[in-house]
């Protein structure tokens, strides 16, 4: 009797050792690929910038407070730091506006694909697709190609002497937004799209029979209805946006910077390791707050809707 | 429900719902709606495919008009122009003397009765029923207590609050009908709202819809398929083939008039038997059949024809009896099959020729086992006045 139990207690470890042993190369990538790295991060902000780079293992807060506050470096007084915090809103604003924009220009997208024949909608979903084959930083260059002051709009406005000097298109936040749009529009299409392709059209057509104009019927029935997608896409819009460095790097210049410009800059030139560790962990708090309004937002609203 | 009603108080039926601009003398001659020759072309060149092919009929106030044929001969594509969900290719489409074939749907004062209902999901089962008056802009209270008015009409009121998703496919017909009828509709269309009800609920449904057309005095145009539904709720019924309207009537005329073989067979069963006409007199033609030999058959009026002819005979106007026991029993042939219904017994008889397949039908009496059985040589009797002579 007891020797049986033995044996089943034995089979069991065994099992259990087992599946440790088979859900390793998971647990494998999520401690080295994902915790492991945000942990030095954070270990990291909390060190003092070291002269050349890198770190020197003394703990130390400064890398913290530079993130909101500046040191004079004549009486050492604190000051607000100006620079961080508009660059903070300025990301904050250019990422909204472009999840904005790209729901704009991605919802009638995604309504126009959703809508056709079911053996063209491939087709469409292709092409929307084909620009993320291409390398970004391509893409982004193509752009700058575009609207740079000798580029093809302003060539082509010159020749038809629609205007007498260039405009500046290049190195303004236009340019960012143009670009940022441009490269983002597939992530907000895409879930779009998912959503509306299950939309029962039969819903549209009875809200046409319930006296709703079309306006009406995109307001009360459509968007409510697709609502996850619009949730989706936004996240995975705004996210990404947020942390941009390429985009806006490139189109923005040197003085229109980013977050990720920012924290770019204290890895190279700044030589300021802490200081850019502290900068990467407020950026995925802000997103972290974002994510979380977003989702209770959206969550309340689905209680009362569906 | 009078109160509920009262704008457009009850007695002054006819007419009642007529714009008032159309105020001419003879309005209450005016039809709720009238088809002329609309034609639904789908596709182009090679491809086109008439859905509705120069359709032409008009639908009485306060009419139950049923749109009967098989799937796909054009039926809900016909309750689909009338709703505006597609517009004709030709013809027009005239609400109380109006022609509205060019009119969005959001501004036709007919609703809809969806098949799948299409009840919006993320709204209550009140919110659903007050939709299409939200729409109009109709005052807050005026919704809340025609929603109620409703909820009551369908006999909901418990689920009021309830989501769509959260209630049953019979309380889901109810909610439709409900938010259907809700805005008081010149005319509203249902497009075979009873199909995805199991046999039971279907049947108290039909009687439901014959409570809620006679309460609320609405013009009703039913789409089916089913025949016996068809026969069993209508006032008149128009018989649609491959886009065309074969005949129009009121279900007696069409079970028991029917002018075309399309019509004649899909009512009900039908035997069919070929023949020539001696003579005709008085509505009576005397019809020379191979299989049957001489047969008095009605036919239809103004008909003109003779030589070859297709005469129809019902399955239960005939009677099996004992062969050769001329003249009451006209045919003889084999038995071929026996079928047990319960209420009745259905025989297939092989007729003479060996060709044609008869069908009867008789009625089963207490404690009576089968008068004949497979393979008996049997003759069959027809009633008087039982055949009729077809148009084509």
């Amino acid at each position: 009797m007891s020797e049986a139990a033995g044996t089943i207690e034995a089979e069991k470890s065994r099992d259990i050792r087992k599946r440790w042993l088979l859900s390793l190369p998971a647990l494998l990538i999520i401690l080295v690929a994902a915790s492991g790295p945000l942990l030095i991060v954070l270990v990291y902000s909390f060190l003092t910038p070291g002269p050349y780079g890198d770190v020197q293992w003394l703990p130390s807060l400064e890398g913290w407070i530079n993130v909101v506050l500046e040191k004079d470096i004549f009486d050492g007084t604190f000051s607000l730091a100006d620079a961080h915090v508009s660059i903070f809103v300025r990301s904050v604003m250019l990422s909204l506006v472009t999840t904005v924009l790209t729901l704009l220009v991605g919802f009638p997208t995604a309504y126009f694909i959703a809508t056709r024949p079911e053996k063209t909608r491939e087709l469409w979903l292709l092409l929307i697709t084909i620009p993320f084959w291409t390398n970004l930083l391509i893409r982004t260059f193509a752009i700058l190609e575009v609207i740079r002051n000798e580029g093809l709009i302003n060539g082509l406005l010159l020749k038809f002497g629609l205007i007498a000097r260039p405009i500046q298109m290049l190195f303004t936040d236009g340019a960012i937004l143009t670009g940022m749009v441009y490269v983002y529009l597939p992530l907000m299409v895409l879930p779009l799209y998912a959503s509306m392709e299950k939309l029962d059209f039969r819903l549209v057509e009875a809200g046409y029979d319930l006296y709703a104009t079309p306006f009406k019927v995109l307001r009360k029935i459509i968007i409510p209805l697709v609502k996850p997608g619009i949730i989706a896409g936004s996240i995975l819009v705004f996210i990404p946006a947020l942390g941009a460095y390429v985009t806006p790097s490139i189109l923005g210049g040197g003085k229109n910077l980013m977050l990720g410009n920012l924290i770019e800059l204290q890895f190279g030139q700044g030589r300021n390791w802490p200081l850019g560790s502290a900068l990467s962990i407020t950026l995925m708090l802000i997103v972290m707050v974002a994510l979380l309004a977003y989702v209770r937002n959206a969550g309340s609203q689905g209680s009362r809707h569906g | 429900m009078e109160a509920l009603w009262s704008p457009s108080a009850k007695p002054k039926r006819r007419g009642q719902q007529l714009h008032a601009r159309l105020s001419v003398p003879h309005m209450a001659e005016l039809n709720a709606v009238e088809i002329r020759n609309v034609s639904k072309v789908f596709g182009f060149g090679e491809f086109a495919f008439a859905a509705v092919d120069e359709a032409s009929v008009s639908i009485r106030q306060n009419e139950f008009f049923t749109l009967l044929g098989p799937s796909g001969c054009g039926k809900t594509t016909l309750l689909r122009l009338i709703a505006g969900f597609e517009y004709p290719t030709s013809g027009e489409i005239l609400l109380n003397g109006e022609d509205i074939a060019a009119m969005p749907p959001f501004k036709r004062p007919i609703n809809t009765v969806f098949q799948s209902y299409a009840l919006f999901p993320h709204m209550t089962v009140a919110e659903n029923i007050g939709f299409g008056l939200t729409m109009l802009g109709k005052p807050k209270q005026d919704i809340k207590d025609r929603v109620a008015a409703m909820l009551k009409l369908v006999r909901m009121e418990a689920l009021a609050g309830r989501r769509t998703s959260q209630i049953s496919g019979g309380q889901q017909q109810r909610v439709a009908l409900a938010r259907a009828l809700a805005p008081q509709p010149k005319v509203l269309l249902l497009d075979e709202p009873l199909s995805a009800l199991d046999y039971k609920l279907r049947k108290d449904m039909q009687i439901e819809l014959k409570r809620l057309q006679a309460e609320t005095g609405i013009t009703f145009i039913f789409v089916t398929h089913d025949q016996e539904e068809a026969l069993t709720m209508s006032d008149r019924i128009a018989v649609m083939s491959s886009g065309k309207i074969l005949q129009v009537g009121n279900p007696r005329e069409i079970y028991d008039a029917p002018t075309d073989r399309f019509v004649a067979d899909f009512i009900g069963e039908t035997n069919f038997l070929k023949g020539r006409i001696n003579s005709v007199s008085g509505g009576i033609a005397d019809v020379e059949t191979p299989v049957a030999g001489r047969i008095s058959a009605t036919v239809p009026q103004d008909f003109k024809a003779d030589g070859e002819v297709t005469v129809v005979l019902r399955p239960e106007h005939a009677l099996l009896c004992p062969p050769d026991q001329p003249p009451a029993c006209q045919m003889t042939g084999t038995l071929e099959n026996v079928v047990y219904f319960g209420t009745d017994t259905h025989y297939h008889v092989r007729l003479s020729d060996g060709e044609t397949l008869f069908t009867l039908r008789e009625q089963n009496k207490p404690l009576q086992g089968a008068r004949f059985t497979q393979g008996d040589r049997v003759g069959i009797a027809l009633e008087a006045n039982a055949a009729r002579v077809l148009r084509n």
